[in-house]
């Protein structure tokens, strides 16, 4: 009887247990990341667009055909792709095991996983610079296109300025997740985990990491494979 | 322990779960990539839409294991998972909406737009990448060239 009266005085959620028994910030970062899964679903949706509208589109594999260290001409679509795809689910598992050893208060587990997911990060952050400045050598940046349609025909600007932004904001999402990742490192280190008694920060910090990971998987099928 | 906020018994699996959803993952990528490879060259158009589409599948796949695992979303409660997903629907509607209406604007264009079709069958001579300065006189040359031969075919 009396939590009904109570509930009529305010129609507010007044507090005490969390309705869906996850923390404040955690609970953020999850509306954070459906915010930024809109923003990135945007970007893929228009690039689909206007590949929709538009007779003919470059072959990705003509395209990304080349390799570091490579000879001039390399014939290896698909390859280098694959390699910077495992680099991210890898480090997203090392990211896994990190959130998991801070969940058993190992502090040394925290640290190593921790590790490997940034030098993860920095690889593939390497990889995608090492494309985009193979790419622009070739002529390719925003609003010029050096390469032809797959059926032969003159292509327009989109197809760069499409991969351009699209991989260029999501370079940057993996770079604001390695510096994430980094401060989370040093607070590891400086034991502010251990003073509060829990390491929920990893998980947040996961979960931004994880999600830059669901992000290449799109973006890794949208330009590359189809 | 008093401190964390009611986060134990939402725990799933632990490593032998990271273990296996690493291995469907790798598995899945492994098999996008074996495809990817196998469309490489391939003429049959029916076959290619038949494989982006398997991909696609995959990729889905791949999506709710980093989701649902890996960001411990199937572990969480209900209403939370409702309150992402939920929302997440609205891309439905988003890429039919989006895309047919893409792919309405070629059709119109190709039947209204006479010049758009014309420029959509023209063969470029294929030029080598990478190249500047020295080679961009040859480059005007070519597309010179080119644009004569379609004169030619008129």
């Amino acid at each position: 009887m009396a939590t009904t009266t109570t509930a009529t005085t305010t129609k507010l959620w007044g507090g005490g247990k969390s309705p869906f028994n996850v923390e404040y910030g955690k609970l953020m970062m999850w509306y954070f990341l459906m915010s930024d899964a809109f923003t990135f679903g945007a970007f893929l949706i228009s690039y689909g667009t206007i590949r929709f509208s538009t007779n003919g589109w470059p072959d990705p594999n003509e395209v990304f055909k080349s390799f570091p260290f490579a000879p001039e001409g390399v014939n290896a679509p698909l390859v280098f792709v694959s390699i910077m795809t495992f680099i991210l689910i890898i480090s997203s598992v090392t990211m896994v095991l990190a959130v998991h050893a801070g969940h058993n208060m190992d502090k040394k587990g925290v640290v190593k996983n921790l590790i490997w997911t940034i030098i993860g990060g920095l690889a593939f952050l390497g990889c995608q610079a090492w494309e985009w400045t193979h790419l622009h050598h070739e002529g390719a940046w925003w609003g010029s296109n050096p390469f032809l349609n797959a059926d032969g025909t003159a292509s327009s600007t989109n197809f760069t300025n499409y991969f351009f932004t699209i991989t260029g904001f999501h370079g940057f999402h993996v770079f604001s997740g390695v510096i994430i990742n980094i401060v989370m490192l040093i607070m590891t280190l400086m034991d502010k985990f251990e003073q509060r008694g829990h390491y929920l920060m990893i998980e947040k910090a996961g979960l931004y990491w994880h999600f830059v990971d669901l992000v290449w998987v799109f973006v890794f099928t949208c330009f590359y494979l189809v | 322990m008093s401190h964390s906020v009611g986060h134990e018994e939402t725990h799933g699996g632990g490593t032998s779960e990271i273990k296996k959803v690493t291995i469907i993952l790798s598995v899945l990528t492994i098999i996008e990539l074996a495809l990817g490879f196998w469309m490489i060259g391939m003429e049959n158009k029916g076959l290619i839409l038949a494989i982006k589409g398997a991909i696609i599948i995959l990729m889905l796949a791949k999506a709710f294991y980093i989701v649902g695992y890996f960001m411990h979303l199937k572990h969480e409660i209900k209403n939370l998972i409702m309150t992402i997903v939920v929302p997440l629907a609205l891309f439905i509607w988003f890429i039919i909406a989006f895309l047919a209406d893409g792919n309405s604007f070629r059709n119109l264009r190709n039947t209204y737009d006479p010049y758009f079709k014309e420029q959509s069958t023209i063969k470029v001579e294929k030029k080598e990448h990478g190249s500047h300065g020295a080679a961009a006189g040859a480059h005007a040359d070519s597309t010179h060239k080119s644009e004569g031969a379609v004169e030619n075919k008129h």
